[in-house]
This record gives structure tokens, sequence and C-alpha cells, in this order.
């Protein structure tokens, strides 16, 4: 195994760059490095300007998802090995405006999960007296595959109708909509339903299926959106045979 | 995005493959009422819409589009287990047999064409 490996890094400085332009560093290649590690080294001894987002490195907090080699991975899950003799192309995360380096703008992303009402909607709430919603491990089943999300925004850079079409709600929160439809306890599928059953919502998505491919948590996002469509089909034809009422929740 | 996005990675490219698949689904449609009319039109027009089959371009374009029927068949069958979620006893079912019985069905009704259409008498 050699010694060294490059590294081809996305460098964009908005007061001075016009365009972003990469930058090549040579680090050591070392069995138990990984991008994130890489990316480490060269900002404490090569360049300390380098620019990125990083925090649990252990692939939970989802902030080191960045394109390498073309294909969103999380940076401190991904083993500069797997790229030997390398080089490595480290870009940005993929449909997200670029604010500095490797940095991402995810705004967009934010507004769109906090429109999915991502949170229990009651529409009576028990009294503290009663004591907690209990739920059965089948009812847990039902939703845990996707409560997995660690908001990484991957899917998002895989997904090319996100890249395409920017109004497009995305993988993700879609995803964690889905969560909260399926969770027991939550009485917020009806309104939920209103607001994604439209273009920009459930049904702008044409199941490429990319988002769940890279998914690091296997949330299985275009799986939770096809169902979800099942259900919005399901409850249209209903509210056209049955307009007085006997749907959702 | 670059109007040739789904040139730029092979997943983007079986997908679009997949998606356009549809067309040669569409056209199968085409051929099958096509030989419906020549049917009904009587033996000589069936006749000539065999010969019409048999040329040389139509053999080809009908293989190309056999390639994506079935090519459309397998990634639909095969991405059935992601929107339907079965669950049988509390348990959810494996993939595979959620989208195995589709195959078996695609089977059994391609052999019951095949002998109603093949039999003799």
């Amino acid at each position: 195994m050699p010694d060294t490996i490059q590294l081809e890094v996305t460098r964009y400085s908005p007061e001075s760059d016009e365009q972003p332009r990469a930058q090549t560093y040579e680090v050591p290649l070392r069995k138990d490095w990984v991008v994130l590690d890489a990316l480490n080294h060269i900002k404490d001894r090569v360049d300390g300007s380098l620019t990125f987002r990083w925090s649990c490195r252990m692939g939970i907090c989802g902030s080191c998802g960045m394109n390498v080699n073309g294909e969103p991975k999380l940076t401190c899950a991904t083993f500069l090995t797997e790229y030997a003799p390398g080089p490595v192309r480290v870009e940005p995360l993929r449909n997200f405006p670029v604010v500095r380096d490797l940095v991402v703008e995810i705004t967009d992303f934010l507004e769109k999960l906090a429109a999915v009402r991502p949170w229990i909607v009651r529409r009576e709430e028990k009294p503290l007296a009663d004591g907690e919603y209990l739920q059965t491990p089948e009812q847990l089943d039902a939703y845990k595959q996707y409560s997995m999300c660690i908001n990484c925004l991957l899917c998002y850079a895989a997904c090319p109708v996100y890249g395409l079409d920017p109004l497009f709600s995305g993988p993700a929160a879609l995803a964690l909509a889905q969560r909260y439809n399926m969770d027991s306890r939550d009485q917020g599928a009806r309104e939920r339903l209103d607001l994604l059953s439209q273009h920009e919502g459930i049904w702008g998505c044409t199941f490429v299926g990319e988002c769940t491919r890279v998914c690091p948590k296997h949330v299985d996002p275009a799986g939770a959106i096809q169902q979800y469509k099942l259900t919005a089909a399901q409850e249209w034809f209903k509210s056209v045979l049955m307009p007085w009422g006997g749907s959702q929740k | 995005m670059s109007t040739y996005w789904w040139l730029e990675r092979w997943p983007y490219l079986k997908f679009v493959a997949r998606e356009v698949s549809s067309v040669f689904v569409a056209w199968f449609v085409i051929l099958t009422l096509l030989l419906v009319r020549a049917v009904q039109q009587g033996p000589a027009a069936y006749a000539a819409h065999l010969e019409w089959l048999r040329s040389p371009l139509l053999l080809a374009w009908n293989a190309v589009s056999l390639f994506f029927v079935v090519f459309h068949t397998v990634t639909w069958f095969n991405l059935s287990p992601r929107a339907m979620v079965v669950r049988v006893g509390g348990r959810r079912v494996p993939d595979f047999w959620v989208a195995a019985p589709n195959y078996v069905a695609w089977v059994a009704v391609s052999l019951a064409v095949a002998w109603l259409v093949l039999r003799r008498g």
C-alpha cells in the first residue's frame, strides 16, 4: 500500500473567487483513516483555511456529508483505502448552494422539514394524570425505520428531482412526514396529507431510488414516499366516492 | 443542472431507461391492437400483417422493444416491495416474498396464454 494519497478538494471563497476550484493535497494513506481524517489532517497540518462541517465522526450527527468521487457520502464513514491509489475528489454536497469550500447552505431543507410538521400532532391532548401514550412493538415497528434519519442530506444530493426542481420537498422531509404519519400517537396525518399530496410534495418524486441507495442509516425514503403515494391515492378515491367522511384522522 | 444529468451516473441512466421503457410497452399495446384489426379484417389482411411483421426492420425494432418491455416488467416487480409493506403476524414480509408472487403470476399467465395460442383444434 503506498504511503500517501492525493485529495482534490473543492475550494471556494466567496469574497475572492468567481467560481469554485479544485486544490490538490497529498495526505498519509493510513488503513484506518477515513476521508474526514484526511480533511482534518489538511486543516491541522497543511492548510488551516480549509472549511468543512463535521462533529461526531461516528455517523450519527449527519454533519459531514460531502460528494466523494461524485457519490454522496458521510466522510466519517468512508475509508481512504477504498479509493487507493487515488486521487480522491472531495466536493461539497450536490444540489445545495456552496457557502465556502465544502460547506453548503441547507436552509431550504430546514424550511421544507418544518413545513411537514415533524412532531406529534394531537387533536386533543391526554391529561397528564392519564399517563403516557402506550405503544406496542408492532406500532413502533411501523415507523421506526423512518425515525433513523440523521438529516445528513445525502439523499438530497443524490436526488435528480431535487436538483432539477427546487420546489420539491425532497426525500428526508417526506420520509420524516411518514415517520409521524405512521406513529400511532400522532393525529396529524390529514393536515400533512393536504400539504404534501401535491407536485412539490410526494407527487414530484419519480422513484429514481437513489435516495434509498445512498442513505447511511437505511431509512429507505423512496419506500416511504411510494407508500405515502398509495395512501394519498386511497384518500383521494375515498374523498371522491365518500365525500361525507370516513377518511383519515 | 445539465440537460444530460442522466448520463453522469450509471444509476441515473438505468432510471431513464426504465422510464423510457414505458414507450415500448405502449408500442406493444398498439401492436396488439393492429393484430386484432388484421384478424378482424379477414385472412388476406391477416396474411399481409404477418408479412409486415416479418420484415427485418420490424423484427429488429420488436426485438429491442421486447428487451425494454422485459426490463420494464423486471424493474417494476423488483420495486414493488418498496411501495407495499406487507405484514403477516405483526412481522414485515421480506422483500423477496413480496416480489416473487409477481413473477409466479407472470409465468402462470404466460403459460396459460401460450397453451391457448398453441393448442391444436
